[in-house]
């Protein structure tokens, strides 16, 4: 039995589904005979964590301070192992620009993109940059914040007039923004987890929109607009290649624990490419990872029993 | 996480049973907005979100006094079932306030609800069959919205401008309706102090709607929560007193004249109609709280219900100035908003190109929230809009929180600006000498009212 503290809340947009992941991780952790203390992170964080005294932290935090790595920093300095990808690994996840310089240096294909700043269009005169980014990428692109988990703030633009409201948008949740190749084609989910140190790609999940809009990127996530199938009806070649290329960006940004990776296959079928890996995913009773793990007979508890084993294993091997 | 986390949703639950779910729920929505709404309690975000009447102000020993009486005078009565129709204690507290607003009303035309909400559920239960059109005003009632889709209305939105419901695109609405051999189920509207536009209904227009409802035979829900809550100018009458009951349901509540904690409301409506919705109740809850329709009777026997919203009138009118000089100081020049005679929010639009969903995001990490425009439209629109709400919090709150707003607005519009070559605008729109030009230029597009005339004179004053 060990003492574990599941980190969830938090101040980032995602608070309300972090909740309902530690909540969920909780229950598991009880079931496994664990000592549970909750943590909502916040101003007194490393105050609760030195009172608590783990044995281990579950990270159940997402989007800013639980994927960003600021609590696996804190973490480290506090001498508390924790669930999941270390700290340069959160970073390099969470800075979804980053992380694509990253693939497409090790030759792992994602969408055409170019990133900027905000500062870029408020001192350099980026904007008259605009129209040949535009002409590069074709319309529609999609505009996104470099670092912000949910879908909130992803906008397609059509014609070049929707561009600046898109960036405006997207400048709302960070002071950085890509602009991006739209990949038209299916949305599928590859869940990574390692069992023994190394990682398993798991059964792909599939999130059908039932909207007919694809461009309403919140429609996708809006209950009964969209629809998830696990495992995706793939081509075996396909789904092996989807998993091997997941596995090849889960290696390159150095995840560990676990990580879900997103991809998208091109209509034709054929091509895949990574959109980005998140570090902290889901963990809800609805959310994909979970999906996938019981997809491969792998129940929640035992998932989170892996996960926490895996922390405590690379602590003491540390 | 990212996008492709089903993060709000239940989408696995949905597949896991599906096949037992009743078609409406499909219409049901949950959304990203929620998300942001969920960060707007914590302690330190100021929040002009709400619609909190300031329940603070109501003195704690009256409170006990009027508990204590019950207890001692109707202990068993209040601990029981009642009527499904009420208390005719609780009624004639009813009946006085409709008088109040220059109505009469018979006391078996009323029907005790739990909270004005229940009367719009109870209307739509009683009238509408999937797919029934419902007129309801751009922008309407966010709370009304997730009412309407759980029955499946097909719901017109008709705009507003600073009258209050434009009845001549109403009457547009309905004749091509008519053409189509479609009759709207009743036209949902609040015309006075409207929420969360603020615009108040002129007398010309209620007297044009109540002809339309009688010409056409058209059934029309007046929700008037905020009409007692008038800060200046003479009281309009309600439609209901207007039509002398034959084609107005109306809904009254306690909620912002004593507690919305009490969870007490009120219809009045033609017989034929309130008898299905009294069925209609029967089946949602039986009976309102008999204790708190208890403590309302005894409140209206003892207390200075007046005096008491007299109070409130004070602090609330307090507080709205101190919002509009806010807005006049904080705000971009290419922002408008209205300016409520009552009542309890103002609406704020801003250049199309702001998206405030977005912009809630951002103005979260300044500890501040508002409700973003797209909640108060059933078909996408309202998305440069917000409603601010200024009965909650106090005058210096309201003056930070306004200031914040401001603040990541003028970033946005500076922002916007570079991205399009269009020169940076100054950031205030009080000094600004033709900021009431581009006001009116908007309002002009938006149907909005033109900024205040106060805005206006600040500027002539700093002219």
């Amino acid at each position: 039995m060990s003492t574990v503290a599941v980190l969830e809340g938090g101040r980032s947009l995602e608070r309300r589904v972090s909740l309902a992941s530690g909540a969920r991780v909780e229950d598991a952790l009880e079931r496994l005979g664990h000592r549970v203390v909750a943590i909502d992170v916040g101003a007194d964080f490393v105050q609760r964590v030195l009172d608590a005294a783990p044995d281990a932290a579950f990270v159940a935090l997402h989007g800013r301070d639980g994927e960003d790595g600021t609590v696996q920093e804190l973490l480290e300095v506090l001498g508390v192992p924790y669930t999941g990808s270390r700290v340069a690994a959160c970073t390099r996840c969470w800075d979804k620009v980053l992380a694509k310089h990253l693939l497409r240096a090790e030759g792992i294909p994602t969408p055409d993109f170019h990133a900027f700043n905000e500062t870029a269009f408020r001192e350099l005169g980026a904007a008259q940059a605009l129209p040949a980014i535009e002409e590069q990428l074709e319309f529609p692109l999609v505009v996104k914040p470099a670092a912000q988990g949910s879908a909130l703030g992803v906008k397609f633009a059509r014609t070049a007039a929707d561009v600046p409201a898109a960036l405006v948008s997207a400048f709302s949740y960070d002071r950085k923004v890509l602009l991006e190749r739209y990949v038209p084609g299916r949305d599928l989910a590859v869940s990574i987890v390692e069992r023994d140190g190394e990682p398993e790609p798991l059964p792909i999940v599939e999130a059908v929109p039932t909207s007919q809009d694809f461009y309403d990127f919140e429609a996708r996530y809006e209950i009964g607009r969209t629809r998830f199938v696990c495992p995706a009806e793939l081509p075996e070649a396909v789904a092996e290649r989807a998993h091997a290329i997941a596995l090849a960006a889960y290696r390159t940004l150095g995840c560990s624990g676990f990580a879900r990776v997103d991809l998208m296959l091109q209509e034709d079928g054929e091509r895949l490419f990574v959109l980005e890996a998140n570090t902290v995913p889901g963990l809800t009773d609805t959310s994909l990872l979970p999906q996938a793990a019981e997809a491969a007979g792998i129940s929640f508890d035992a998932l989170v029993e892996r996960l926490l084993a895996d922390a405590l294993v690379r602590a003491a091997a540390a | 996480m990212t996008g492709r986390e089903p993060p709000r949703s239940t989408a696995r639950d949905l597949e896991r049973y599906a096949g037992l779910f009743a078609a409406r729920t499909k219409v049901m929505k949950s959304s990203a907005m929620r998300d942001l709404m969920a960060l707007t309690d914590r302690d330190e975000v100021i929040s002009l979100a709400g619609g909190l009447p300031d329940t603070s102000t109501f003195p704690p020993d009256t409170y006990a006094a009027l508990m204590t009486s019950i207890a001692q005078e109707s202990c068993a009565k209040a601990l029981q079932y009642g009527p499904t129709e009420g208390f005719a204690v609780a009624t004639s507290c009813i009946a006085e306030v409709m008088a109040a607003e220059g109505m009469t009303v018979d006391e078996d035309e009323l029907l005790v609800t739990t909270g004005g909400q229940q009367v719009i559920d109870l209307v739509c239960k009683t009238l509408l069959d999937p797919g029934d059109v419902v007129i309801a005003e751009a922008p309407t009632y966010p709370g009304a919205v997730p009412t309407l889709c759980s029955y499946e209305a097909e719901v017109v939105q008709i705009p507003l401008d600073a009258d209050g419901m434009r009845i001549d695109e109403l009457e547009e609405a309905l004749d091509r309706l008519e053409r189509e051999g479609r009759r709207p189920k009743f036209i949902y509207t609040i015309p006075t102090f409207q929420n969360p536009g603020g615009v108040t209904m002129s007398l010309p227009r209620r007297q044009r709607l109540v002809r339309i409802a009688h010409e056409r035979e058209l059934l029309v829900l007046e929700d008037n929560p905020y009409g007692l809550l008038r800060y200046e100018g003479d009281p309009l009458p309600p439609l209901y007193a207007l039509d002398g009951g034959e084609f107005v349901i109306y809904l009254g509540t306690f909620s912002k004249i004593l507690s919305p904690g009490i969870r007490l409301g009120w219809a009045a409506a033609p017989r034929p109609v309130l008898g299905k919705m009294n069925l209609g109740k029967q089946a949602a809850d039986l009976c309102s709280s008999s204790m708190t329709q208890l403590f309302v009777a005894a409140y209206f026997e003892r207390g200075d219900w007046r005096g008491y919203v007299n109070s409130l009138l004070e602090l609330y009118r307090r507080r709205r100035d101190a919002m509009l000089d806010a807005l006049a100081e904080h705000f971009p020049r290419e922002a408008a908003w209205t300016r409520p005679a009552g009542g309890l929010f103002i609406w704020a639009t801003l250049p199309d190109y702001i998206d405030t969903t977005d912009l809630l995001a951002r103005a979260l990490r300044e500890d501040v929230a508002f409700v973003p425009g797209r909640a108060a439209y059933l078909d996408g629109r309202g998305g440069s809009s917000m409603r601010l709400n200024f009965s909650g919090v106090d005058e210096q709150q309201i003056r930070e929180g306004v200031r914040r707003i401001g603040a990541v607005v003028a970033e946005q519009v500076g922002l916007y600006g570079t991205l399009t070559g269009a020169a940076p605008a100054p950031a205030s729109a009080g000094s600004a000498a033709d900021g009431a030009g581009a006001a009116e230029r908007l309002a002009d597009v938006l149907q909005l009212p033109r900024r205040g005339a106060r805005a206006d004179r600040r500027a002539d004053a700093e002219r």
